[in-house]
């Protein structure tokens, strides 16, 4: 009960901050063309690094100190296999069969061989895995990206992202699960075991950016743009 | 006499050929060197910054051109910039970059480098060298060198991780300092971010 009222405190400190930064944040704004409204996401910026700060970082690094690798690789991999089915699914979607054939077929070994999806025994088999999703879908069949976007909690979009990321939600077989608290517990798990796997990065960042919400930004919109041509993209104009 | 003469020849013709030799060799010749150092050093894997700089000053920034780096992140705002201030925004660049790297390395355990089919051809004079991290549990990580033929031998000029430059992904930060201060707006921020985070720092 004591720990919640601290939790709920801080959360509390943490949403005055976010707006005090998005005051200060919204007139200082150099205007980039992708990012029109800059505004808003340095707050939303700001919100979703205080709630990494007091609330999933921790979480991650206790959970990285205290799981030996071969578990923690297990859980990634669990998770990796639910997802293979949907990126399966939007390879298929993206007119990419052969591919979708691949991500089935990992699915298929993963789940028998690899005892659940624990071990990825289709990667040693020399089955890819491959990163799909709705929004990369919807940026084949020519949708553009629209404007960049901080989304609570899930972080850097685009709006065409943001639209592909409510039908991920929608489509994951783990946000489908009838019972609530075992939903619950397996989205905390992966999304503890996602950041964990992030934390090396984390620290790259720090020391690399001048701006670390534009570093973010640039480099999610550059990933976006090689994801969707799967890794061959034009290179860009040196202008 | 003439054994010296010998042994500086055969010298000779050991430079010629590695400036010469092909960049995809380069590449994989680097790469192993530099982590099979970090493997075996266990200092470095715990964040020793010193042995970490050393090494990247060592064997990898030979092989880099931070002006044409520079030039790469400031786009077209690189045109206001006199020569001084461009040998000076280099120079604070290439510690930034040098950083970067160091500690990146730091976090290397392992994982598989993977060096894929090279597609460019022998008289090619800039070219993509692509390598594949793998690690157990995740998608492989691209990393794509471009390199470009010099008179001393092919030089890297970008770096992509995962599809983003780490020398383009600056462009937007850039500007927005240059707006702000102008181009030594831009060195002031680069001299005291390289002041204020100590390479592989402990964390």
């Amino acid at each position: 009960m004591r720990s919640g009222n601290t939790l709920q405190r801080r959360l509390r400190v943490l949403a005055v901050a976010a707006s005090c930064a998005g005051l200060l944040g919204g007139c200082a704004s150099a205007g980039d063309p992708r990012d029109p409204l800059e505004g808003f996401n340095r707050v939303m910026y700001a919100f979703n690094e205080g709630l990494d700060t007091v609330l999933i970082k921790p979480a991650a690094r206790g959970y990285d100190a205290v799981l030996p690798t071969p578990v923690r690789t297990g859980v990634t991999n669990f998770f990796g296999n639910i997802a293979d089915l949907f990126i399966g699914v939007n390879n298929l979607l993206q007119g990419k069969p052969a591919e979708a054939a691949g991500d089935i077929g990992r699915v298929v070994i993963n789940s028998t061989v690899g005892i659940l999806g624990l071990f990825d025994v289709a990667s040693a088999a020399g089955l890819e895995k491959h990163e799909e999703d709705f929004g990369q879908t919807f940026g084949r069949w020519g949708v553009g990206s629209g404007a960049y976007l901080v989304v609570p909690v899930f972080g850097p979009r685009t709006l065409r992202d943001t639209a592909g990321l409510v039908l991920d939600v929608t489509a994951d077989p783990v946000a489908n699960i009838g019972d609530v608290s075992t939903r619950n517990a397996l989205t905390a798990l992966r999304l503890v075991d996602a950041r964990a796997d992030l934390l090396p990065a984390d620290k790259v960042i720090e020391e690399a950016a001048l701006d670390k919400y534009a570093y973010v930004r640039d480099g999610y919109l550059q990933r976006r743009r090689n994801l969707i041509h799967d890794g061959n993209p034009p290179r860009e104009p040196a202008d | 006499m003439k054994y010296l003469f010998g042994l500086l020849v055969a010298c000779l013709l050991a430079t010629a050929a590695a400036a010469e030799s092909a960049p995809d060799l380069l590449v994989q010749s680097v790469t192993h060197d530099v982590l099979e150092l970090v493997r075996q050093d266990k200092d470095m894997q715990n964040g020793n910054s010193k042995k970490i700089l050393a090494l990247v000053e060592d064997k990898i920034l030979p092989h880099f051109n931070f002006r044409h780096m520079t030039l790469l992140a400031l786009g077209r705002e690189g045109r206001q910039a006199t020569p001084p201030q461009l040998a000076q925004l280099t120079d604070e660049f290439r510690s930034l970059l040098v950083r970067t790297y160091s500690k990146a390395l730091t976090e290397y355990r392992n994982q598989e480098i993977v060096f894929k089919p090279f597609k460019g051809a022998p008289a090619d004079t800039d070219v993509k060298v692509r390598t594949e991290v793998r690690q157990s549990g995740g998608k492989p990580v691209q990393i794509d060198y471009y390199l470009e033929k010099l008179p001393d031998g092919w030089k890297v000029y970008d770096v992509e991780v995962a599809g983003a430059s780490l020398v383009t992904n600056y462009r937007s930060s850039f500007a927005q300092e240059i707006q702000k201060g102008g181009i030594d707006g831009l060195i002031r921020s680069l001299q005291s971010k390289n002041k204020s985070t100590p390479a592989a720092k402990a964390s």
